[in-house]
């Protein structure tokens, strides 16, 4: 049984610290193909006006995605995921990069046991990813 | 400058991609997807899969390149060097494993301007070489409003 299989409804999740580097970033560029500059080019970044290089939206989704997967022990379950993109991740040009803490609580669960998750991702106390639903299919 | 709303229900021609052991790799380490399904084919196979399976927002892979290519048709009007990604949603049907050969459509879902700035929801459809639906994005991109340089 996994963490996620055991929960009912208004259960929260054990939360997860995510670190992102600016390595990450170029990792993940070139993974997903998403070259924007403003994920890895300060001078670019803050000509645009952002405060310096942020995470990709889709990284700190994809973040929270594998969060939830975790939870449920298996990584196909998630089989919805759904997010607003409320503010940027700054990452700095340092070794430690920035922290994102993944939160969860099961919001429902329905006859076949799905669970419906409602994620939380913070960056410096505030939210990042907004309204984010995850559907998960246990056991 | 409201962009054309009579985009709305548009569809795009599909877009093929193949999915590749390789690429699912590489993106699984990108994420720290690092459950052996998404790296070892034997153990994908254990677990009653076909071959390695993708991590849950690999789609956006093709399925932003094919959405960019409408983002970018000058009649929709949407100046990309302003665009934020607002939202975005992934539903998966099974899961996408190495060796799918998948096709996109990209429709327009929704144009609409809000405060000023122009608002517009593009869905991808994903279907496999058998024609059955593998997975559903949506993506929403607001064009900010103001200036007149990139």
């Amino acid at each position: 049984m996994s963490a996620l299989a055991d929960a009912a409804e208004g259960d929260a999740l054990e939360p997860r610290t995510a670190t992102i580097t600016r390595a990450d970033l170029v990792r993940y560029a070139g993974a997903s193909g998403d070259l924007n500059p403003i994920h890895w080019n300060e001078r670019v970044a803050t000509e645009v006006g952002l405060p310096g290089v942020i995470a990709h939206g889709m990284f700190t989704m994809a973040l929270a995605a594998r969060y939830v997967a975790d939870l449920a022990g298996d990584p196909t379950a998630v089989v919805t995921f759904s997010t607003r993109f409320t503010r940027p991740v700054v990452v700095p040009d340092d070794e430690a990069g920035a922290t994102v803490e993944l939160g969860g609580k099961v919001t429902g669960v329905a006859d076949d046991g799905t669970r419906t998750v409602s994620v939380t991702a913070t960056h410096g106390g505030k939210g990042v990813l907004g309204k984010a639903v995850a559907t998960v299919r246990v056991g | 400058m409201p962009l054309d709303a009579s985009f709305v229900g548009r569809t795009w021609p599909a877009e093929t991609y193949e999915v590749a052991l390789e690429k699912i790799r590489e993106f699984a380490t990108a994420v720290g997807a690092d459950d052996p399904v998404h790296h070892d084919r034997d153990s994908a196979r254990a677990a009653g899969h076909p071959d390695v399976v993708a991590p849950t927002t690999f789609a956006v892979v093709f399925t932003w390149p094919a959405t960019k290519r409408v983002v970018d048709d000058p009649a929709l009007g949407l100046d990309f060097s302003r665009v934020i990604h607002r939202d975005q949603a992934v539903e998966l049907h099974r899961p996408l494993h190495a060796g799918d050969v998948v096709t996109t459509v990209v429709a327009v879902d929704d144009v609409r301007e809000l405060a000023g700035n122009d608002v517009v929801t593009f869905r991808c459809d994903v279907t496999d070489a058998d024609g059955e639906a593998v997975l559903t994005t949506t993506a929403t991109l607001v064009g900010r409003a103001g200036g007149d340089d990139a």
